[in-house]
């Protein structure tokens, strides 16, 4: 249970630059916050909340709407197992059984060195290669049983770190913009005058 | 498409009658009507006599379109299609009906989706009986269910506050609580989660639901998933019988629904009265009802003996009573006799007493204030309505922190400056509930408010601000350990600027405004509260009357008030409770309470409504005017009052100001008469001369929180919970100086007094001052207050 670190907080400040308005950073600041711990700690959604003027509650309310922002301790890696029509047709749920078996946990749960948590996922949008999973939301295809094995024993020795990072990173590179940089973007509430593209192709010169 | 032209109703032989520009023609279930233009369609349809059935929709909020019940077919031209009502203003020549095969279809469709997921538990359920989704499902929905599987099933019920429980499997989800919290009373402590198929409202883990004004939700409740602590499983609504009185736990004037059932209070329910409180209540003036009937309240007068107060019968009280006072009339003539109080009653109570001191007694010294409020000139200068003030340009707060001690009014002037209509200027010696809305706050140090005023008047963006338009200034004590005096001349520098500014006073005290006006003042040459009890310090008082009166917990300065209680050779109490004051009185009146007794009330802004008795009275306990009433006659003089609206007739007879405020008036205006303005004795303006103030100490500021240890917050089990305690607080950068560790106790010490308080810091609080909230428990500040003194300055050194 963690805020955000010092230095995620000067990040999240300049995130927070690029908006009109402070609210609008809420889901980047809980990318950062979920990236810092693996997942969104309640001490973070206070300070997210401190940070861009909400209750925690009003954080929490937009954080839960997202599958993909987790509230529990969530293993190095989400390993998402597609049940949906072509995977469940070309052997999804079988992948599952053995991968609870490989895994020696439940869908939905951690394995106890916190380094895999298994779940179930709807259609993952690649359907002519199922049947499919992610890791951090990365894919894997046609897997087999085999090939799953030896996914698992790769991801233990570390042999795809410089594929897939730990769960909630989002990028490793970050892209920064400086505020002066920015866009120049302004509140719905604060426009007064119609954008140029709008304007008649005369009044618009 | 039709136009509002087709309802022109003028002719070549008639003079032109100009057409309403906002009138908007519409048909609504073959019925033409003449809607306002921006009305909802389900407003419009309501004001034509047609109800469109609705769970999410709430005239005092923004219309989300949430529940889907309001469904009708509407035609604009287009073809007739299914629109969400309340989503929609009317346009000229639109066509709704409510009615039709497809409307009805839509409708029941939407009950039978909430009920399929909505528990069965009609009878085990408080809403039952007035619950708009029973009610609805009989009056438009299918009567018959086809959902067979398994409802949903929570936890039930979950606290997400001390007072508001939640069974979420009952929740609709059509985020009326949740608007309510975040639009109305801006406490988004509540809030969707799991937005999807398991959405549902919750806290936030560990952060409850703990608004001033989280009652409200209950009430606004389609179903009953919101229930109140206080009222849960005590009553079903068909056994309750309902009176409509005024609020008074505070001086706004709130209008309320007061339920009893078998002669016992069980609730109160807000409502709309559109110039007040818009149906809106805090928890404190909801849930006080349980301190009226608490086990501890008086039954039986008492007199004192030398085994200390023994019951007696009224007939005895009021001898012994006459006999003090005229034993204290022959020692020390009539002005040795004072009467403090009547801000805690109703109108005809206060003038009863009023009649009885002042003309029968003849006595000048008179206050209804406790060294706490502002001189009663303030009263007599041009004043705003509350309607006004939240409609003002510019509303000057010279105040107390309104969130803490007028709430309603709070979410009034909140929700005109959330929705730009007016702008705020704040001038605090500390930040308060509606600094965060507020356009502009000046923090001034105690003492210094009329510089702070001037300066800021000064200013190119205040002069404009106040230039634009109407100005409106909320004016009260700020700060107890300081005299009125920096507030008075604040009042001035302000009034000079501003000559067309207007007034709203903020008196906290529920009929303080009514007693002033009624006669509870000091007479020619008396003594006002201050004076009374420095003269009841010094000895020269030979009687004391107090009438719904603590001084030891009313009076900021502690010690005078209880060199008062001490130096008074005869004391009387009115009280609905022994408190620490009539603990000492010599004879002690059992008095009727709120809702044992019928009357009126005058809220600040000078409105006077009604209240009404609902339940019988505590033992043997009397209104306060009977109680005047009989010891007038006692002493000679029959006041002529034999029943309420005597008095009421009475006052509007004689009393400046209450022309208009006849029974019969009141009994056809259910919002209320306005009095008008009596200017009464100028105010002076104060000279200010603040001694140099030591940089080691700090200036005191105390002030009231909502939930303290008065007696009706002490007497309700549900309230008295939530008083925070007794503390000092200070700028976080300040606890260094102090030495001291947070939560620690140390010691807060003026020349005269030494108290010890745990420290606390809070940001709200200014630097180099210090902060302590009035009447809690612990310490009590108000031995640090010198009523005669401008202002306090403190050491605080740990122990």
């Amino acid at each position: 249970m963690s805020r955000l670190s010092e230095d995620n907080v000067r990040i999240a400040l300049e995130i927070i630059g690029h908006y009109p308005r402070a609210r609008s950073a809420t889901i980047p600041l809980l990318h950062l916050a979920q990236q810092q711990d693996g997942y969104v700690t309640n001490d973070a959604i206070r300070h997210i909340g401190e940070l861009v003027g909400a209750t925690s509650a009003e954080v929490l309310g937009t954080a839960t709407f997202y599958e993909m922002f987790k509230f529990e301790p969530v293993g190095k890696y989400l390993v998402n197992i597609c049940r949906t029509m072509s995977c469940a047709l070309l052997g999804g749920d079988q992948l599952m059984h053995h991968a609870e078996h490989t895994l020696g946990i439940k869908a939905g749960s951690t394995t106890p060195d916190g380094l895999f948590t298994l779940e179930h996922a709807e259609c993952q949008a690649a359907c002519t290669e199922a049947p499919t999973l992610q890791v951090n939301y990365r894919y894997r295809f046609r897997v087999t049983p085999e090939t799953f094995d030896a996914l698992i024993d790769d991801l233990r020795a570390g042999r795809l770190d410089s594929e897939i990072p730990p769960h909630g990173t989002v990028s490793r590179v970050r892209q920064r913009i400086p505020v002066d940089r920015g866009v120049g973007v302004v509140a719905p509430e604060d426009v007064t005058t119609a954008p140029s593209w709008m304007l008649a192709p005369e009044a618009a010169k | 498409m039709t136009t509002t032209e087709s309802n022109d109703v003028s002719s070549d032989d008639s003079p032109a009658v100009i057409p309403d520009p906002n009138a908007v023609s519409v048909i609504i279930n073959g019925k033409q009507f003449i809607a306002r233009q921006g009305d909802l369609i389900i407003k419009a349809a309501e004001d034509a006599g047609v109800y469109i059935p609705r769970f999410c929709y709430h005239e005092r909020m923004s219309p989300v379109g949430m529940c889907r019940m309001c469904l009708v077919e509407v035609d604009t031209g287009r073809g007739p299609a299914l629109m969400p009502s309340c989503m929609f203003p009317v346009a000229p020549g639109m066509v709704v009906d409510t009615e039709s095969p497809v409307s009805k279809a839509a409708q029941e469709g939407v009950i039978e989706l909430l009920l399929a997921n909505h528990p069965l538990d009609c009878p085990v359920c408080d809403k039952g009986g007035e619950c708009p989704l029973q009610d609805q499902s009989f009056s438009h929905g299918p009567g018959e269910s086809r959902y067979v599987e398994e409802k949903r099933h929570y936890e039930k019920p979950i606290p997400i506050s001390e007072l508001v429980f939640l069974d979420r499997e009952r929740c609709i989800l059509c985020d009326r609580c949740t608007r309510f919290a975040d639009e109305v009373a801006g406490d988004a402590l509540i809030h969707f989660t799991s937005r999807g198929n398991t959405t549902q409202v919750i806290t936030f883990p560990d952060e409850p639901f703990s608004s001033y004004f989280s009652g409200n939700t209950v009430q606004i409740c389609p179903v009953g998933a919101l229930t109140a602590k206080p009222y849960r499983f005590k009553a079903r609504p068909w056994d309750l019988e309902e009176a409509e009185s005024t609020c008074t736990s505070c001086a706004v004037g709130c209008r309320i629904a007061v339920q009893s059932s078998r002669d016992e209070l069980l609730r109160y329910q807000g409502v709309d009265s559109d110039p007040v409180n818009w149906g809106w209540l805090c928890d404190k003036g909801r849930f006080g009802f349980e301190g009226i009937k608490h086990d501890d309240r008086l039954t039986t007068p008492l007199v004192r003996t030398a085994q200390g107060h023994e019951a007696t019968s009224w007939n005895a009280a009021s001898a012994a009573a006459v006999q003090l006072i005229t034993d204290a009339i022959a020692a020390g003539g009539a002005s040795s006799v004072a009467v403090l109080g009547g801000a805690r009653g109703n109108n005809e109570d206060a003038f009863a007493w009023a009649r009885l001191a002042h003309d029968v007694i003849g006595t000048p010294n008179v206050s209804a204030q406790f060294a706490d409020g502002l001189p009663v000139g303030v009263l007599g200068m041009p004043r705003a309505t509350i309607d006004e003030t939240a409609a003002a340009p510019t509303v000057i707060l010279l105040a107390p922190d309104l969130k803490e001690e007028l709430p309603v009014l709070y979410l009034r002037l909140r929700d005109a400056a959330v929705k730009h209509r007016s702008r705020v200027i704040e001038f605090a010696p500390k930040a308060s509930g509606l600094t965060r809305y507020a356009w502009r706050t000046v923090f001034y140090e105690p003492g210094t408010q009329a510089e702070a005023v001037r300066a800021a008047l000064a200013t190119t963006d205040i002069a404009a601000q106040v230039a634009m338009g109407d100005v409106v200034i909320v004016v009260g004590r700020a700060n107890l350990a300081e005299s009125s005096a920096p507030t008075v001349a604040a009042l001035h520098a302000l009034v000079a600027a501003l000559p067309n500014a207007r007034v709203l006073p903020a008196l906290r005290r529920g009929n303080v405004m009514g007693a002033i006006s009624v006669g509870m003042r000091p007479g020619k040459g008396g003594l006002d509260s201050r004076g009374i009890l420095n003269a009841a310090a010094d000895g020269k008082i030979e009687c004391l009357i107090l009438v719904g009166a603590d001084p030891l917990a009313d009076v900021p300065d502690g010690d005078l008030a209880r060199r008062a209680m001490a130096g008074a050779r005869r004391i009387i109490a009115v009280d609905t409770f022994i408190n620490a004051s009539s603990a000492l009185a010599d004879v002690v009146f059992p008095a009727a309470a709120y809702a044992e007794k019928s009357g009126t009330t005058t809220n600040i802004e000078g409105r006077v409504t009604t209240l009404a008795q609902k339940v019988t009275v505590t033992g043997t306990s009397r209104p306060d005017w009977m109680v005047a009433g009989d010891l007038a006659l006692r002493l000679g003089t029959d006041l002529g009052f034999r029943s309420v609206d005597d008095i009421t007739a009475s006052i509007a007879a004689t009393v400046d100001g209450f022309e208009d405020v006849t029974p019969l008036a009141l009994a056809h205006a259910p919002n209320g008469v306005l009095t008008s303005v009596v200017v009464m004795e100028p105010v002076v303006t104060p000279s200010i001369v603040l001694a140099e103030r030591n940089s080691y100490d700090f200036r005191l500021v105390v002030s009231r929180k909502l939930y303290d240890q008065a007696i009706g917050t002490s007497t309700s089990p549900s309230l008295s919970p939530l008083a925070p305690g007794g503390a000092v607080f200070v700028h976080s950068l300040d606890v260094a100086r102090v030495g001291s560790a947070i939560g620690a106790s140390v010691k807060v010490s003026t020349p005269k007094a030494t108290i010890v308080l745990p420290l606390a810091a809070d940001d709200s609080v200014q630097r180099g001052t210090a902060w302590i909230p009035f009447n809690q428990s612990g310490a009590n500040p108000g031995d640090l207050i010198d009523a005669a003194a401008i202002v306090t300055d403190v050491r605080i050194e740990s122990i």
